[in-house]
């Protein structure tokens, strides 16, 4: 019997979509070991997340909602949600593999003695309770087992349908930290948003990416023309942030976001295992380089050998033509 | 000692810690044996974690600019040895190797160590790598921070193209008794303060990680490798997460080559229905 604490991942008094993912791998996991879950919202001002999550059939939504916490770091929040864990009776702590729960989760395991699997994807097949997570870069799954009473877990949204409402409003209450900002060793001294009118890249139905093939920043227009004509997010590999064509918060992989979308288009990416880690998963993908050797063919659907330059503009011109 | 820097601020000598692991080449295809026991290791090669290598720079470009001394640790086989000479090489003053072995080790296990060599080194800085490439698990940073009672600021970098950030601003700074430090967020480019001592992991962009001169590896052999074990740190073996099972991850295959942008739009449109 696994009682389960789903911590929601918010951002300017908004819940982030993946915490929907979580709750599927809760209710999942739920189901196969006979248990139930819990909810925590944990911030300041987060009234509208605390809304957002009740009608998912949670037992609970905890909410510590605390003017220490106007301003995130990985010391307090850890403090706050081990002491929702704790009051909650929480035997797993599931969060977002996002960079708050990759930040903060490892502090709350230390906290509860727990062991963490990070960036789970999966639970095994057999009787106890495994989780199932990539290793190296996505070439290996590997099962891993708990062995403290406590689990702590992050769970790579991407490979989880975002959850409906279901199971009724859950009651909300609110809980009291001890948490102090001016006690702990860290501070937030500034947040410096990236600014984009296009789709979360995470949470995108389509995604079009671009790499170093685009050979320059001005060149990316092509790409967000693209991206535009389909109401898509826009991506990029490290070699194209490397090269300062676009923000770090656009690189797919192993060390960036992992995404899902129906589409994938990639175009100018020679296709490492790096780049693959973030997307091989995605439903249908497309690839355009003029190097019909690019390892990126090896898991396309669609290959399209040829000049970028001349394909994309030229299928932004077909879609908009047939949007009329 | 001590320096001035032209803002005025006390840029203080550091003692930092920095972890060297072993890892397989990040740039190899991993494959499991055939009966899914563990990785096929034959003809592999092995390098210094590629975060590792930009905690190292980050810890010479740190102490060559207000002094200091840089211990590197690894905790691994007699092999590991290579590694840290390797960090020695790049810059490192000395190291410690604390015997473990990759499939008797969890981040909580490293980590718990890490604590042990920390306490008896008492660096102002300890600097880690995001994440080891091998499994992917990016925590001992902060398990390290949470163990000790202190800040962290982890996943460091410079993220170029952010607000008023160009690819010359150093991602972190000790003045104070405290660094700051940009890390890599979802959604942006936060800047943290944190006390002295601290932890921090690094990213990939936090620097260019430089080559060994052959003068400096040749001095890299003479400076000094301490041996160590669990025991000498009085750390128990024991693990909270053990690895039961590997598998294949579903292979995706390689589809069709279209012609052109009409037959990738009829596809997309007739064949995927995502269009
Ligand atoms: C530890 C580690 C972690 C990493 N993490 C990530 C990660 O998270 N994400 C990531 O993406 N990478 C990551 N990398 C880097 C990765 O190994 C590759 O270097 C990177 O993905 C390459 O990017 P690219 O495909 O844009 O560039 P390249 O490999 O240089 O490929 C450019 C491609 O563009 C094609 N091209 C050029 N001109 C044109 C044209 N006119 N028309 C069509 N095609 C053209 C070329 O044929 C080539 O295939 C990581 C590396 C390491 C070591
Ligand atoms: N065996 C080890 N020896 C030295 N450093 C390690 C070891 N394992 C992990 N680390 C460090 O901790 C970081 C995070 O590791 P992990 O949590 O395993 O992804 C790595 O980037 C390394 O800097």
């Amino acid at each position: 019997m696994s009682k389960i604490l789903v911590i929601a991942d918010h951002a300017g008094g908004q819940l982030r979509k993946g915490t929907l993912g979580v709750i599927t791998f809760a209710r999942q996991l739920a189901a196969k070991s006979g248990g139930s879950f819990d909810l925590a919202v944990i911030g300041q001002g987060v009234g509208a997340v605390a809304q957002a999550v009740t009608g998912y059939g949670a037992g609970k939504v905890y909410v510590i909602d605390s003017a220490e916490l106007a301003k995130y770091t990985a010391q307090g929040y850890a403090q706050a949600v081990a002491e929702v864990a704790r009051k909650a009776g929480a035997t797993v702590v599931a969060a977002c593999a996002s960079s708050f729960g990759k930040d903060c989760m490892p502090r709350v395991a230390v906290k509860l003695a727990a062991g963490m699997a990070s960036e789970v994807v999966g639970l095994g097949n057999g009787a106890g309770v495994t989780y199932v997570r990539p290793m190296w870069a996505g070439n290996v799954l590997g099962e891993v087992e708990i062995t403290t009473p406590v689990h702590v877990v992050t769970v790579r949204t991407a490979e989880f349908d975002s959850a409906a409402p279901a199971g009724g409003p859950s009651p909300v209450e609110a809980v009291a930290t001890t948490v102090s900002a001016a006690a702990l060793k860290q501070r937030l001294l500034d947040f410096r948003p990236t600014v984009s009118a296009r789709p979360a890249l995470t949470e995108a139905r389509v995604v079009i990416a671009g790499g170093r093939g685009l050979k320059s920043k001005d060149n990316f227009k092509i790409v967000y023309d693209l991206a535009d004509a389909l109401g898509a997010a826009v991506g990029a590999t490290r070699a194209a942030v490397d090269a300062e064509f676009i923000e770090n918060d656009y690189q797919i992989g192993q060390t960036g976001k992992i995404v899902a979308p129906d589409l994938y288009i990639g175009a100018g990416i020679s296709g490492a295992i790096q780049h693959l880690a973030g997307m091989k998963n995605a439903k249908v993908i497309v690839a355009v380089n003029k190097d019909e050797e690019a390892p990126i063919f090896t898991v396309a659907d669609y290959g399209l050998v040829g000049d970028l330059f001349k394909v994309l503009p030229e299928l932004t011109a077909r879609l908009k033509v047939r949007k009329g | 000692m001590r320096k001035r820097n032209t803002d005025g601020m006390k840029e203080e000598a550091v003692k930092i810690l920095v972890s060297a692991k072993r890892v397989t080449d990040p740039d190899a295809r991993i494959r499991l044996k055939s009966d899914l026991s563990g990785i096929q290791s034959e003809g592999l090669e092995f390098k210094l974690n590629p975060f590792c290598e930009n905690a190292v720079e980050e810890a010479i470009r740190l102490r060559d600019s207000q002094g200091g001394e840089i211990v590197a640790v690894s905790i691994g086989t007699d092999d590991a040895a290579t590694e840290l000479r390797r960090a020695l090489a790049m810059g490192a003053d000395r190291a410690i190797r604390v015997a473990g072995k990759d499939d008797e080790l969890d981040s909580d296990l490293v980590a718990r160590v890490f604590v042990k060599v920390i306490e008896a080194e008492k660096p102002d800085l300890v600097i880690f790598g995001k994440q080891a490439v091998d499994g992917d698990s990016n925590q001992v940073a902060q398990l390290v921070a949470e163990y000790l009672g202190w800040g962290q600021a982890c996943f460091v970098s410079h993220p170029e193209g952010s607000a008023g950030m160009t690819s010359q601003t150093p991602g972190l700074k000790i003045a104070n008794g405290k660094a700051v430090a940009m890390r890599e967020v979802d959604g942006g480019a936060e800047i943290v303060e944190v006390d002295l001592p601290a932890v921090v992991s690094a990213d990939l962009r936090l620097n260019e990680p430089r080559l060994p001169t052959l003068p400096n590896i040749m001095k890299a052999k003479r400076k000094p490798l301490e041996e160590k074990t669990f025991a000498d740190y009085g750390v128990a073996p024991t693990l909270k997460v053990k690895t039961v099972r590997y598998a294949n991850p579903p292979e995706r295959k390689a589809g069709i080559k279209v012609a052109d942008v009409d037959q990738l739009l009829d596809k997309l449109t007739n064949e995927a229905k995502v269009l």
